[in-house]
């Protein structure tokens, strides 16, 4: 028993996982790798490769991987973290949410510190209001359960990734009739923002890492676009270093060939149709926003779900009253450049002084998988290195 | 009676950071950089002494020739009871390591009990038997004490306040501004045990896994390893809320040098591990309860590492970094992928109430 980690309802053991992790994380297999990189890669070019994920971003530094690549691949970091694209007029009204005294917001712990225009819900929760850390959807239902005179809402985030557990859970209270359980959801969808940024002049990406969570849910074909309508490249990745190295290895070769695919490199988890089981409860409790704004990428059309008209009593913005303002970002914050790729966090005139992870400015600070928050906690002294090789201009981001 | 150690202890004066929240939230309580900003911002600013000034686990006095350390520490763990012990245990080890690590030998503790209206006689009266064990385990006793009841709701069962005093050897200097380029930093063993045991105990993940609390006393251990390291001694800590990265940061700020640790290197139990690649923590940053990090110049880095694996609790002691003169106030961590990167302090906070 000592080794091994038991989930308990199903009584699965996790334990074992961990060799098949350790597995992924080997340093001569991850050498080689990067030796065929710089083997392949041609001297007078530079790759500008952009990782989608929120999760490959804290990966890359947690692990230091770009200390592997040659200087002439460099890793651009995407808009694939849900806290971070979250505007702050949602924070706000999840704030407002949250201070009515008969509610009990639960939201995942990334969530807590996102500062909206009023403060984060950390603050609201030292102010008196109940606000509660949760794993999993299921909890917050749990929760209702247990406190059937409180309003529970679930304050939802993520791709989807996420969106299942929070369909699953609404089909769940909908079954059992639980009456004071809601969803503020801000459930996102990966493609639309991707065009988004596919449309925008000032990118210049040579090809892409697919994420590989979301991939799981909605497959690999759904990317085609990129390459039939965009010319670009992208591999679908796991979250293990050498998962990663791999990918990257792979978008190399296709950029050398003259190749331009989506391939699969994370196929122990993601079908090329995706799970049309999760797909099919998605469809059944969620439909598609008109439109949704997004942090530094502006609003952008049909990029959201809302809670579909047969689920509309779980929604928390019907059953209760919402400001839902338009909060601008603070003048000073370049999160969006940044979630771009036109800058590098360091080159945000406000990294690292009015913006750290203790008080976070932009969203890009606030959650582990924000690239601001990946490069001020593991990747400054890897940034210095890149700093001695910026031009001034660069230097001050212009 | 206190006179200025400042100069002897030689650290620089830092600028106070400006403590700027409206109000206390739960990351000022987590160990990590909110709750230094609150020390440092706030309490230092206010209470400024010299012994307090070097902000040590325990202030060193000095009286009469003579030099008592003292201490003291709050326990408000949730819960009452966990594998491998319990808050009335941790309260006694927990006060006597902050003791031990500033190279004391305990000589008495004081305890007040802040207790909700409404506990059950039986789990006082087993917090209090939970105390006595450790204390006689330790060999000190609790000469004095306090209690108190407050209404139901308005305290989480049972807190325990510990006080203590130590008597720490003549001429003993063990800070931060001692280390040096080169200096080893020595571990006894796995790290992140009791926040996850905590976490598990606490049962409202769906995951259940055999970890124990490491809490223990460290005294057999610092005691152990000052006689092995004499001189070459330079500071020891324990590495409790904000975890090994807290500790080493602090210690990395405190000499103006650079600690660069190996990942490979780092002990961290197999199901320690997995729980925390599961939830998304670093082992570098959960508490322990019962290890010592000691940083030892090189020459005698060997022989203490032999004392420290002859002592029950530090059996798997091993050398997990040395310090560098670059980064200078940083630290770096050498990853097992075969890349580098920085580990900063515990921000926010990741487990509430773990000790």
């Amino acid at each position: 028993m000592d080794h091994w980690i038991v989930h308990r309802q199903t009584r699965g053991r996790i334990g074992r996982e961990m060799k098949f992790i350790n597995e992924f994380r080997n340093a001569g297999l991850a050498r080689a790798v990067a030796a065929e990189i710089e083997a392949i890669a041609p001297r007078d070019k530079r790759y500008k490769i952009m990782e989608i994920c929120g999760g490959h971003t804290h990966t890359i530094y947690r692990h230091g991987i770009k200390d592997l690549l040659p200087d002439r691949v460099e890793m651009i970091h995407g808009p694939g973290c849900p806290v971070c694209v979250l505007p702050m007029g949602r924070v706000d009204d999840g704030i407002a949410i949250a201070e009515r005294p008969e509610v009990i917001l639960t939201c995942f712990g990334d969530m807590m510190r996102v500062p909206g225009s009023k403060g984060t819900l950390l603050e609201v929760k030292a102010r008196g209001a109940d606000v509660r850390m949760v794993y999993s959807p299921l909890d917050a239902l749990r929760l209702a359960r247990e406190n059937p005179a409180r309003e529970v809402v679930f304050y939802a985030i993520g791709f989807e990734t996420t969106a299942p557990s929070t369909a699953l859970t609404l089909m769940r209270a909908k079954k059992e009739g639980v009456k004071n359980f809601t969803v503020f959801c801000n459930h996102v969808t990966i493609v639309p923002p991707l065009r988004a940024l596919l449309e925008s002049p000032e990118l210049k990406l040579d090809g892409f890492i697919g994420p590989g969570h979301v991939s799981t849910v909605v497959g690999c074909k759904l990317y085609q676009f990129i390459c039939t309508e965009y010319g670009k490249p992208i591999v679908v990745a796991g979250f293990e270093p050498l998962d990663l190295i791999q990918s990257i290895l792979m978008v190399v070769r296709q950029l050398t060939q003259g190749r331009c695919e989506v391939e699969n490199q994370y196929t122990r988890s993601v079908p090329w149709e995706g799970n049309l089981q999760a797909l099919k409860c998605m469809d059944k409790v969620f439909e598609v926003r008109p439109y949704f704004e997004w942090r530094g990428l502006g609003f952008i059309a049909q990029s959201a779900l809302k809670l579909s008209r047969e689920y509309a009593e779980f929604d928390s913005e019907i059953r209760f009253d919402t400001p839902s303002v338009r909060v601008a970002d603070p003048t000073s914050c370049q999160c969006g450049e940044v979630l771009k790729g036109v800058l590098k966090p360091r080159q945000c005139r406000v990294f690292g002084t009015r913006c750290t992870p203790e008080h976070p400015l932009g969203a890009l600070m606030v959650s582990s998988e924000g690239a601001c928050a990946a490069y001020f906690n593991f990747g400054r002294k890897v940034t210095d290195r890149e700093m001695d090789r910026m031009t001034d201009r660069e230097k001050v981001g212009v | 009676m206190v006179k200025d150690s400042l100069s002897e202890i030689g650290l620089p004066r830092r600028k106070p950071p400006k403590f700027t929240a409206e109000r206390i939230d739960m990351s000022h309580g987590a160990g990590g950089k909110a709750t230094h900003k609150l020390i440092e911002g706030l309490l230092l600013p206010a209470l400024d002494n010299p012994a307090l000034a070097p902000l040590s686990d325990a202030a060193t006095l000095y009286y009469n020739g003579v030099r008592p350390v003292f201490t003291t520490d709050a326990y408000v763990v949730r819960p009452l009871i966990f594998p491998g012990g319990s808050i009335g245990e941790l309260a006694v080890n927990g006060t006597i390591n902050d003791l031990a690590v500033s190279g004391a030998i305990p000589i008495g503790l004081a305890s007040a009990l802040i207790i909700e209206e409404g506990l059950e006689t039986s789990v006082l009266r087993r917090e209090v038997e939970a105390m006595a064990l450790a204390a006689r385990r330790a060999g000190v006793c609790i000469v004095t004490g306090d209690t108190k009841v407050v209404e139901r709701g308005k305290g989480d069962e049972l807190y325990i306040v510990m006080s203590g005093i130590g008597m720490a050897p003549h001429g003993l200097q063990l800070s931060a501004a001692s280390i040096r380029p080169g200096d080893k930093i020595l571990c006894s063993g796995t790290i992140g045990d009791h926040g996850i045991a905590i976490l598990i105990a606490r049962g409202n993940l769906e995951l259940e896994a055999e970890v124990r609390s490491d809490t223990r006393a460290l005294t057999p251990l610092t005691t152990a390893l000052q006689e092995a390291a004499g001189d070459g001694l330079r500071i020891m800590r324990d590495p409790t809320r904000g975890g090994v990265a807290t500790v080493l940061n602090e210690l990395a700020r405190d000499s103006d040098c650079g600690i660069v640790v190996w990942e490979e290197r780092l002990p961290v139990k197999e199901v320690v591990r997995a729980a925390c690649e599961i939830l998304g923590l670093d082992p570098l940053y959960i508490a322990n309860e019962g290890k010592l990090l000691a940083v030892v110049a090189p020459d005698v880095a060997d022989p203490a590492l032999y004392a420290m694996r002859s002592i029950a609790g530090g059996e798997e002691s091993t050398i997990i970094g040395e310090v560098h003169s670059e980064p200078a106030r940083m630290v770096l961590m050498h990853t097992e992928f075969g890349g580098t990167r920085m580990i900063d302090m515990l921000i926010g906070d990741p487990l509430p109430r773990i000790c």
